[in-house]
């Protein structure tokens, strides 16, 4: 068989193209059908919002796809890099959103009369919390997980993504997921799973985003022209291995009906409950621990040019960190319901975890033996540093919390958000500035950031920031867990409910001003990047840019 | 395919793995014994743990639901141990309380001062939401700590309240009375409601609107005289609020008092009685007492 060789390559580029198209072009018309039909008004805003938004996709497809003629726009001798600027710019715009949201919430624990209408449900605390939390963890650090992945599979791997199209789809579908959700929230959707609030039909969704995510991450894998898989590989698929199987597990659910947004959940009570908290605490495990570690195991050694400290630490620290943490669910629900067998397990895993949790931590930090200097002259891995001195905290201070006598004390108060937000802004926050810092002018093709001085200034005042917000917060937490347990001398509870909230109001001040300031500095970063891509200040060329050079950087690039 | 042979890094003397991703190389550093040791500790710490605490779920058929552990700690059990401990240290206090009355409550240094513990504790976690901390009430709910009362502020009348509630439908002996909705039930038109509203202003000085207030006065004297009394001095028998004393459960702009007559208030306060025991309700009654505006 003499085949063409133009029209073969066509086809098999073409073949992704049309698959994506043929599964979005369904699910468009599915949203269409519901629509119609939809049995509540949140269902009939969702479909119609599904509609527009895959048919404006395949409407975008159908012209790009026509104007490529016989061009392989999925070139196997380059890197696909646009994904991962797209992916840059979604992580950003969401940061800003969710820190914001974080701030009008904080704002609104302290005079709760800001920014609230009770004629305007959406604005209420209740629906804005969850998109709070959604936009930092999922549309933040997802965008920032998929763009990372993206970039690091291919350049560890030196082969292009696998799948074509569908890393677009991958990359589009979990944003089109964040909208939904996210609209769900204002519009008062919800099945009442902290961190797994959406309901059935963005659920279904998300696990057809997140099976083509694992698909195109395992076919990259495969393809690699290395022997060797390097280690932010491991961490990025247990991320993405384990985040699928807590995240279809955890909403299993029977809808009322195909056209309608409510559903019942297949688990009652306290199975219900324990299902909730494997999940929640899994999706701090390996959404915000693995894959952020996987970004560590990758941009620290780049940047500052050094080997990883210790592969056996990496492997020795990788498996029992994920064999050790899928058990440590059960700390979230000490003295409950829960027997307590079950809380015994919990509260044991999570201690076992501290040292597996370290591992990560040391061999970021040790990266840097023989250019220690760099923390003094590199303010982007100084961040990155800082990033992991709060992850070595907040990992140390997790088992500690699972304790359940220290947990009597801090379950339920400010303490468990001081915990989550050094963890979030501390950790996840920097370590994901880092990345980004790295990332626009590596993409853009910089030879430097727009300013040097802007990261400066933005390190400080987001690590003044979280500082303010977790002395807050902490001091808070111990002031009303001892409060909520004083006795007076006649056996009578001293405080009243409502005086434990009085004291917190001074902390509540300070904690938002933190957060004014953690937003200030991302939106420092935001500005410093967007200049950082159109090529100004220190990130100018000094001489022209010759035409000749190739718009992708090439996968096979001469080994070191 | 490109396979590095390990080497051996410059600086710090190990050698490398040999690997390679992206120019990035990995050196074969063995692991920090600080940190095998510790993670060595914490899973002998864990079996230990797990062998004083109940902690395995038991095979069907062993008649157990899980170990028991060699401590025999149980939460259910020192729950229900505290619990009781917390009773019996409250029980001579209660008891003391169920047994006298209220004045004598009052009266006796050491029973007031249980009582106004309890009460406060009680007071803190039922009545706050509503009447506020320290009773200082909201709009639409009263304040505790002044000496206005609505139906009764002595030692007896504020028991009844807290056991039989006000307007609250499931008690028989509730505290009862209901203001018609005026305008709401066309009884008065807007015109005439606007009129009242600058005549009840004026009982307490706040209008000087002549005409309104002598083309209502009238009107005062035929609906609402009967409840409030010709005066406007209320009447406390069914719940009547004194008019002319300029403070105000609803506000005392024109608009509130227009929205009271014209729909009418008629707030509920639910019995307590069977929700909370005698000796709490008495202590209630004694903390409330306490506030400020207790009468005789």
């Amino acid at each position: 068989m003499t085949a063409n060789p133009i029209t073969s390559r066509r086809a098999s580029f073409s073949f992704s193209i049309a698959s994506v198209c043929l599964l979005v072009g369904i699910v468009a018309l599915g949203a269409l059908f519901i629509a119609a039909n939809a049995a509540d008004p949140m269902m009939g805003a969702h479909a119609w919002i599904f509609f527009f938004l895959t048919t404006t996709g395949l409407l975008f497809t159908g012209f790009w796809a026509g104007t490529l003629k016989d061009r392989n726009p999925f070139e196997p001798a380059f890197y696909e890099d646009t994904i991962v600027k797209f992916g840059v710019a979604a992580a950003m715009f969401w940061g800003i959103a969710g820190f914001l949201v974080g701030l009008i919430i904080a704002l609104q624990l302290t005079f709760p009369g800001v920014f609230y209408f009770p004629e305007l449900g959406w604005t209420n605390f209740g629906r804005l919390r969850p998109l709070h939390t959604s936009a930092v963890i999922f549309a933040f650090g997802g965008n920032v997980l998929i763009a990372t992945s993206f970039y690091v599979v291919q350049r560890t791997c030196r082969t292009r993504l696998a799948g074509g199209m569908w890393p677009w789809f991958v990359f589009w579908g979990f944003n089109l997921f964040i909208v939904i959700a996210g609209t769900g929230y204002l519009l008062g959707v919800t099945q009442s799973k902290e961190y797994a609030e959406p309901e059935w039909y963005a659920d279904l969704w998300l696990t057809i985003v997140w099976v083509a995510y694992l698909i195109v991450f395992l076919g990259t894998l495969w393809k690699r022209k290395e022997p060797h898989i390097y280690v932010a590989n491991w961490f990025y698929l247990s991320f993405i291995v384990t985040i699928a199987m807590l995240h279809i597990v955890n909403n299993l659910a029977v809808p009322v009906n195909l056209t309608g947004s409510k559903s019942y959940q297949l688990f009652a009570g306290v199975q219900d409950a324990l299902t909730q908290w494997w999940y929640g605490h899994n999706a701090v495990g390996f959404f915000l621990t693995t894959g952020f570690l996987a970004i560590m195991y990758y941009f620290i050694p780049k940047r500052v040019n050094r080997p990883v400290y210790s592969y056996r630490l990496s492997i020795v620290h990788f498996w029992s960190l994920i064999f050790i943490y899928i058990w440590a669910g059960p700390h979230h629900l000490h003295y409950t319901a829960l027997p307590q067998w079950a809380q015994t397990l919990g509260m044991v895993f999570s201690i076992m975890l501290w040292m597996p949790s370290w591992g990560g931590m040391i061999n970021g930090v040790m990266t840097l033996s023989g250019a220690w200097d760099k923390l003094r002259t590199d303010p982007v891995v100084r961040m990155m540093i800082v990033a992991l001195a709060f992850y070595g905290m907040s990992t140390f201070e997790g088992p500690l919390m699972s304790v359940r006598a220290v947990n009597s004390l801090s379950h339920y108060t400010e303490w468990g958000i001081a915990h989550v937000h050094s963890g979030s802004m501390g950790w996840v926050g920097f370590i994901s500035f880092g990345a980004l810092y790295c990332l626009t002018p590596w993409l853009w093709k910089r030879k430097a950031l727009y300013s040097k001085a802007l990261v400066e200034w933005h390190f400080w005042i987001a690590t003044i920031g979280i500082l303010f917000y977790i002395v807050a917060m902490y001091v808070a937490g111990i002031t009303e867990g001892f409060m909520w347990r004083a006795y007076n001398e006649f056996g009578f509870l001293e405080y009243a409910f409502i005086e434990t909230v009085k004291a917190k109001h001074i902390m509540y001040m300070i904690r938002a001003l933190g957060g004014a300031l953690y937003l200030t500095g991302a939106l420092l970063m935001a500005y410093n990047l967007v200049r950082t891509a159109l090529g100004h200040g220190e990130a100018r060329d000094d001489e022209a840019t010759p035409a000749s050079l190739p718009v992708q950087s090439p996968t096979l690039q001469p080994a070191e | 395919m490109t396979d590095h042979k390990p080497d051996v890094d410059e600086h710090s003397g190990t050698e490398t793995t040999g690997h390679t991703g992206d120019g990035i190389q990995e050196l074969n550093t063995p692991l920090p014994r600080w940190w095998l040791f510790i993670f060595f500790a914490t899973i002998v710490w864990a079996v230990i743990y797990m062998v004083l605490m109940p902690a395995i779920p038991a095979l069907p058929g062993t008649g157990m639901t899980n170990t028991l552990g060699t401590r025999g700690y149980s939460d259910r059990a020192l729950v229900a141990q505290e619990l009781s401990a917390l009773n019996a240290e409250r029980s001579a206090g209660a008891s003391a309380l169920v047994s006298a009355s209220l004045s004598e409550i009052e009266n006796d240094l050491s029973l007031q001062q249980f009582a106004l513990a309890m009460g406060e504790s009680a007071f803190g976690d039922n009545c706050a939401t509503c009447h506020g901390a320290g009773g200082r009430g909201a709009k639409g709910y009263p304040m505790l700590a002044d000496d206005i009362w609505l139906w009764d502020g002595t030692l007896d009348g504020i028991e009844t309240t807290l056991l039989h509630g006000i307007r609250h439908t499931e008690d028989p002996d509730t505290r009862q009375s209901a203001m018609p909705a005026f305008g709401r039930d066309g009884l008065l038109s807007d015109k005439e409601i606007e009129d009242l509203v600058q005549y009840v202003l004026s009982l307490s000085g706040g209008s000087k609107d002549a005409a309104a207030i002598s083309r209502a006065a009238p009107i005062f004297a035929q609906q609402c005289a009967i409840c409030h009394g010709a005066t406007g001095t209320g009447n406390r028998q069914i719940g009547a609020p004194n008019l002319t004393d300029a403070e105000w459960l609803y506000g005392g702009e024109v608009r509130d008092i227009s929205l009271t007559i014209h729909n009418a208030r008629n707030s509920h306060m639910p019995a307590w009685q069977g929700r909370l025991d005698e000796a709490t309700i008495k202590a209630l009654a004694v903390y409330v007492h306490s506030l400020g505006g207790g009468e005789k």
